[in-house]
């Protein structure tokens, strides 16, 4: 173990990483080639999925932008939107805060591309105790960042040489964000969260209109979610 | 339509929202202290209703008095849940519903 060399020490926990990440392989491919194809076919060059998909690593925002993009000029909500839509980051964050401060100044880049399939893995995975930690999870990290930039890049590219109708395509995101939320509500005991998010949307989406509503709705679901913390975690003690 | 320069803002910004919550955690806890039950709290409550949000985002404007009444993302959703509840497969899901999205407002609800 001694004379290891520092490139045999990376080599190894790239190929103890590569199995973990092969599903996140063939979603990522897919979705971040159906993410390209519809910033195509929304009139977007294939520079805008390619870089977003670089940047902002973070696969639902980057199809909510799509609708920003579209949308009129506004900051504020951009910022809003994504410090919401993306809230649950803070989260895995705090479940890695001594895993990933191990890792040393490879840390930045681990926390840049926390997405929800890198942490599940580095969360989850049972790193053999031959293999180094850290370079697993920056392999982990940077195998996902790879497959969903190149997934999006070839999309965005090739976009426009598909010839079949592509209308209504874009209803692959409603349909993404339906079985994330089936996954939740499956996964959960009690349903008061799910029921919050999709009636307090609901009806501010009434109240305010599609324009308006994200907004006071994010509003109220952290103040309905704060009114109703006693009863929900009783709830969740009592099963 | 948006200016090239309002578009790289708004991309920019959301870069930086994301950023923010990616490193935010590790700027303000320490690990040597125990993270504040409400923040811990609404990390596990908070998941569940922002994909509902998201959810009703996606179909903020489907209208139900006009056109299809919004028959063909009913059809489809109920498609997504059928193929997710039977055969727990996200990408299958996921696919299955947006061809038969494709297929309805292509070839049904003609607008």
């Amino acid at each position: 173990m001694k004379d290891k060399t520092a490139k045999q020490i990376k080599i190894k926990a790239l190929k103890c990483a590569f199995p973990y990440t092969i599903p996140i392989l063939a979603g990522f491919w897919f979705l971040g080639l159906t993410y390209g194809i519809y910033m195509n076919v929304s009139g977007f060059s294939f520079w805008y999925p390619m870089l977003m998909s670089l940047t902002i690593f973070a696969g639902s925002m980057e199809f909510v932008t799509v609708n920003l993009l579209l949308g009129s000029f506004n900051p504020l909500q951009a910022l809003l939107l994504t410090l919401m839509v993306n809230a649950r980051h803070i989260f895995y964050g705090i479940s890695m805060l001594d895993r990933y401060r191990m890792a040393g100044r490879k840390r930045f880049y681990l926390i840049f591309g926390m997405c929800d399939e890198s942490f599940s893995i580095n969360c989850s995975a049972k790193i053999p105790h031959d293999v180094d930690r850290g370079w697993f999870m920056f392999f982990v990290t940077l195998l996902n960042h790879f497959y969903w930039f190149f997934g999006a890049t070839l999309g965005g590219i090739f976009g426009s040489l598909i010839h079949f109708n592509t209308k209504g395509l874009e209803f692959v995101m409603t349909a993404m964000f339906v079985v994330i939320f089936l996954n939740q509500w499956q996964s959960e005991k009690h349903h008061e969260s799910s029921l919050i998010g999709i009636g307090a949307s609901v009806l501010c989406l009434f109240a305010f209109g599609s324009e308006n509503f994200i907004i006071p709705a994010m509003l109220a679901i952290v103040a309905l979610l704060t009114v109703l913390r006693k009863p929900i975690e009783n709830g969740g003690e009592a099963s | 339509m948006m200016t090239l320069a309002q578009q790289i803002i708004t991309i920019v910004i959301v870069v930086l929202g994301t950023m923010l919550t990616r490193f935010l955690p590790f700027m303000i806890f320490h690990s040597d202290k125990p993270t504040p039950k409400y923040v811990q709290y609404l990390g596990k409550v908070l998941p569940s209703a922002m994909f509902g949000l998201l959810v009703i985002y996606c179909l903020k404007d489907v209208s139900i008095v006009s056109g299809s009444h919004g028959l063909p993302e009913l059809i489809a959703i109920a498609v997504v849940m059928l193929l997710h509840l039977f055969k727990h497969q996200m990408l299958l899901s996921i696919a299955g519903g947006t061809v038969c999205y494709m297929l309805l407002i292509q070839f049904v609800f003609i607008a």
